[in-house]
């Protein structure tokens, strides 16, 4: 129960998916021009996540290890066409405002990552208080950039006016140079409350690239 | 040709991948640490795209669209890709030695770049001609290594300044990020396509 509950909870600040393990960098720039946009987006990864880690762990035993990669990749396209089709039938406005980053949630490193990482390698009930934990990180962390730029941006916060008509709004918040910025600050207030050591970004935080590089050197 | 000119002007200054898109950041924020390695990835990521481009453009064409199978271009586009990228990595090592040797090592690190599945995408969704496809992939590949490269030569001076603790390596690279995509803004509705 206790190493449940730490599973679950691991991905919400200590392991954040956007602020402790930088993956999944494209979505949370590119849809967080609203708290709702980050909501849509949190949760159709979520249930992406959940689906792909359940599946991967159950199979983890049957999937051989040299092409897993691509094994993985086809089971997550699988779950992210399920959700292009259902947001279209039946959340049309918010098909339409995450547009070509519905199809992309398949190549966004944070899934794939946690079915390299964890379900690959977890039983079927670690693998989902992870997904659900992750997920949940990846939410908050999308909805607290998308209301930051929102509020400054467009002085709205789930479209209720905050700005009572008297604070002026700065639209550079909701066009991309705002995101870049908000994300980087947020990045470094991060830091400077976990204290946590300099973040890289490079192929070690992707696995895939890793994998390939790894194969590459063999070949 | 005005035309061609105006589609990679456009695509490189106006709607840049990776400063208006947001695509491929991944890479963008990864392999900008050095230059070598810059001007490696955009290589083949230019490489890449331009073909891919043309392939998912044939094959939405000539085998999903004919049977109805639109809903199951995700899948279809990434297994594409993938195998596209091993195939060209295969062929390369065997017939232009010299070509693999510059870009082997980064051909695999793009499967999963947002930016090729995203062009792909993009074309479908604009349902450009086959020509226009190949084009637009060539100069999203174009648009892709113009942001690596400017930005790889800021965080080459950038490792040398003295930065505060708490803003070092991403956060600070995420800021310069910032203030190039505010600089392309200036070039918003120079080129219209």
């Amino acid at each position: 129960m206790k190493k449940g509950f730490k599973e679950f909870s691991k991905g919400i600040i200590r392991e954040n998916p956007i602020f402790a393990l930088v993956l999944g960098m494209c979505p949370t720039l590119a849809v967080t021009t609203s708290a709702e946009n980050g909501v849509g987006m949190g949760i159709a990864a979520t249930v992406v996540l959940l689906g792909s880690n359940i599946v991967i762990s159950l199979l983890r035993k049957v999937i051989p290890n040299k092409v897993r990669i691509p094994a993985y990749i086809t089971v997550i396209a699988g779950f992210v066409t399920i959700i292009q089709l259902i947001l279209k039938a039946y959340f049309t406005d918010l098909d339409k405002a995450l547009g070509i980053f519905i199809p992309l949630i398949v190549v966004n490193c944070i899934i794939l990552a946690r079915a390299e990482m964890y379900a690959s390698k977890n039983n079927v009930g670690y693998s989902i208080l992870d997904a659900l934990g992750m997920g949940v990180g990846f939410t908050a962390a999308l909805v607290l950039v998308g209301g930051i730029r929102e509020i400054l941006g467009s002085g709205t916060i789930f479209g209720i006016d905050v700005s009572f008509g008297v604070i002026p709004q700065a639209t550079l918040f909701i066009l991309p140079a705002g995101g870049f910025l908000v994300l980087g600050l947020l990045m470094a207030a991060y830091n400077k409350f976990t204290k946590g050591k300099e973040k890289v970004a490079d192929c070690a935080s992707c696995p895939i690239q890793c994998f390939n590089a790894e194969q590459g050197e063999k070949s | 040709m005005t035309k061609i000119l105006f589609v990679i002007l456009g695509t490189i200054l106006v709607e840049n991948f990776v400063l208006t898109k947001f695509l491929g950041i991944c890479p963008y924020l990864g392999v900008s640490k050095k230059m070598d390695s810059a001007l490696g990835m955009s290589g083949a990521v230019i490489f890449v795209m331009t073909i891919a481009s043309a392939v998912t453009w044939v094959v939405n064409e000539y085998v999903l669209r004919p049977y109805g199978l639109d809903y199951l271009q995700t899948i279809a586009f990434i297994l594409v890709i993938a195998s596209l990228v091993q195939f060209v990595e295969l062929l390369l090592k065997r017939f232009i030695k010299p070509l693999y040797n510059s870009l082997g090592i980064y051909l695999p690190l793009i499967t999963t770049n947002c930016a090729v599945l995203g062009v792909a995408l993009l074309n479908i969704q604009n349902s450009s001609s086959f020509g226009m496809s190949v084009l637009y992939g060539f100069a999203a590949g174009l648009s892709f290594t113009f942001a690596l490269i400017l930005f790889s030569g800021i965080r080459e001076k950038l490792e040398t300044c003295n930065v505060a603790k708490s803003f070092k390596g991403l956060p600070i690279a995420l800021i310069t990020a910032a203030f190039m995509a505010l600089s392309f803004m200036g070039f918003q509705g120079m080129f219209t396509f």
